[in-house]
């Protein structure tokens, strides 16, 4: 189990101190895929690097199994961080050595000996798919079995966690889909925790069972992912969540609402039945779905007609439904 | 055929060929092995502090020690080597019991060379990327770790570089050394050819330099790029293979 207790970063610059984390409390239990989200200089990096005392925090505590980390001696320090491995958004390969020395390395700072090492580097090498590339040197790889080579040669010193800082972000869509298969793969089978980083919203909905949201230092959501994206509390979350949220500005309607499906729910049959049942004409004024671990969530903008009866008929009618939540959108600017 | 033979010239050059010049290219190889050797046995260590002992570096080291190192560095370097051979003369008579002679030009090469090869060291360590560091240091390396496992194997294509411009700067400078009765081809321009001018000797000599830093560059040049694994070595030797098999084809 990790657990961060008000863990702040402070970083001294010339125009004074910048707070890069500020009293961020994190629990991830064991076996969870964990992903922290935010937009750029939310602070993501330097929380996961905190994880691992790779950023030593300003102040607060880092408990791996009930072990503060900021208490070690640096000895102490890096045993623990050999059960912590972590891989990159730019692979960060030894370019020099072979894939499966760039595997055998963890093994061989611990002293595990030569043959052994390289016995279960070509183990981790099928695990990953890449049997054939024992003897390749990382420039003669793609991008993303780059990240594989990263990915076996973190699972070499037989983790209890593996950190991913942004490990997609520099691969294609097709590939980044398959690294992620691997890592959900490497999470159920080894049972390894996964801390996932990332500004990728389809990443965490694609892997992850919790998530975190930063926002300029702050945490400010936590929770099952399901419960996070279908309803996202604050304007920081909701504008990850819903990115072309509310930008739908060519319709000048008068009432604006927010449909979310909280899973299970399809989003044609709705509009087409409030149109069926109750007669009233609502305007789709924008929809995001996506599917999350095989449930369907999305948000829907709906404009609600002028007239106050038939909008109150299909307010009531929405809010009837089950898996569903409605909201107004006051401050919706046609 | 036999006129030339006559010619006192040529007749001095064979002299000198079979008793001088053989001599004088073994003793200019000894002076620059030697001391290109220990300015990095001194050099390499401090071109490392001076990368890994800076503030956020991978083994800080207290700012005051650093300014020292970097100052002592600068110093040496910006002595020109024609006094700094004179002002070391004590030294040299302490290290190796004589101030003049072929052995004794080492002292003064080596303290003229190791800054230089410092910073040259400083330069190849800084091209390593400080992702792989940081992931040296995620997977629970030691900071010794970090330096003889990454630092170090990782920059070796320009480490060998850096090590050919030294070897090379050494072998040009020992030439020098001929002005405190050092021996070498540099002496041997200098006080045969040049001061009792004998022209073509001064010729030869200096031929036979441009020849060795030539051959010595290629071999440097060669072995930094052929040890470098970033480059697509391996494609290119099985595209020559494929070539061959379709010339093959063709015949």
């Amino acid at each position: 189990m990790i657990e961060l207790k008000q863990v702040s970063k402070v970083f001294p610059t010339e125009d004074g101190d910048f707070e890069a984390l500020s009293n961020i409390d994190l629990t991830i239990e064991d076996g969870d895929i964990f992903g922290i989200v935010g937009m750029s200089g939310a602070g993501k990096s330097t929380l996961v690097r905190c994880i691992n005392l790779l950023e030593r925090p300003t102040s607060g505590g880092v408990y791996i199994d009930g072990a503060n980390l900021m208490d070690m001696t640096s000895a102490q320090l890096r045993q623990t961080r050999r059960s912590i491995s972590m891989i990159f958004q730019q692979f960060n390969l030894l370019m020099q050595r072979t894939c499966l020395k760039n595997i055998c390395f963890p093994m061989e700072i611990a002293g595990v000996p030569a043959s052994e090492a390289k016995k279960r580097a070509l183990e981790y090498l099928d695990i990953v798919g890449l049997p054939d590339k024992a003897n390749a040197y990382p420039a003669q790889l793609s991008g993303g079995q780059k990240q594989r080579i990263a990915i076996a040669r973190a699972l070499a010193s037989n983790p209890k966690v593996l950190l991913c800082d942004e490990a997609t972000s520099a691969l294609d869509p097709t590939t980044t889909r398959s690294i992620l298969r691997l890592i959900k793969d490497i999470n159920q089978r080894l049972g390894i925790t996964v801390v996932v980083i990332t500004h990728e919203m389809a990443v965490v909905e694609e892997i992850c069972t919790h998530v975190a949201i930063l926002d300029h230092g702050h945490m400010v959501e936590t929770g099952k992912v399901e419960e996070v994206f279908s309803n996202p509390k604050t304007e920081a979350g909701r504008k990850l969540v819903f990115p072309e949220g509310a930008n739908i500005d060519q319709f000048p309607v008068a009432d604006v609402v927010r449909v979310v499906f909280n899973g299970g729910s399809s989003y044609e049959p709705l509009i087409a039945s409030l149109a069926i049942d109750c007669g009233v004409k609502v305007n789709i004024l924008g929809a995001d779905t996506r599917n999350v671990n095989g449930q369907a969530f999305g948000s829907m903008l709906l404009g609600l007609p002028e007239d106050k009866a038939e909008s109150a008929k299909a307010m009531a009618y929405l809010k009837s439904q089950n898996n569903v939540t409605v909201e107004e959108v006051p401050d919706y600017h046609g | 055929m036999a006129e030339l033979l006559q010619n006192e010239e040529v007749l001095r050059l064979l002299e000198l060929t079979k008793n001088g010049l053989l001599f004088a290219i073994w003793e200019t190889l000894y002076v620059t092995v030697i001391s290109t050797f220990f300015s990095y046995v001194i050099g390499l260590p401090l071109g490392v502090i001076t990368v890994v002992g800076e503030p956020g570096g991978v083994l800080p080291l207290p700012r005051p020690v650093m300014a020292v190192i970097n100052f002592v560095i600068n110093i040496l370097r910006s002595v020109p080597f024609l006094i700094l051979m004179v002002v070391v003369i004590p030294l040299s008579r302490f290290f190796v019991g004589t101030s003049i002679g072929t052995t004794a030009t080492i002292v003064p090469l080596i303290i003229a060379a190791f800054p230089f090869v410092a910073r040259l060291v400083e330069a190849s360590l800084r091209e390593v990327d400080g992702g792989v560091v940081e992931a040296a240091l995620s997977m629970g390396c030691s900071p010794l770790q970090v330096i003889t496992k990454v630092m170090i194997p990782e920059s070796r294509p320009s480490l060998i570089s850096g090590f050919t411009t030294a070897f090379i700067t050494i072998l040009s400078y020992g030439a020098m050394a001929g002005a405190i009765g050092g021996g070498g081809l540099g002496s041997m321009a200098l006080n045969l050819g040049y001061q009792r001018r004998m022209t073509i000797i001064l010729w030869v000599s200096v031929v036979v330099l441009v020849i060795l830093v030539q051959i010595f560059q290629s071999i440097g040049s060669r072995a930094s790029v052929r040890l470098d694994k970033r480059v697509r070595k391996v494609d290119r030797k099985q595209k020559r293979k494929a070539n061959k098999v379709e010339k093959a084809g063709f015949q």
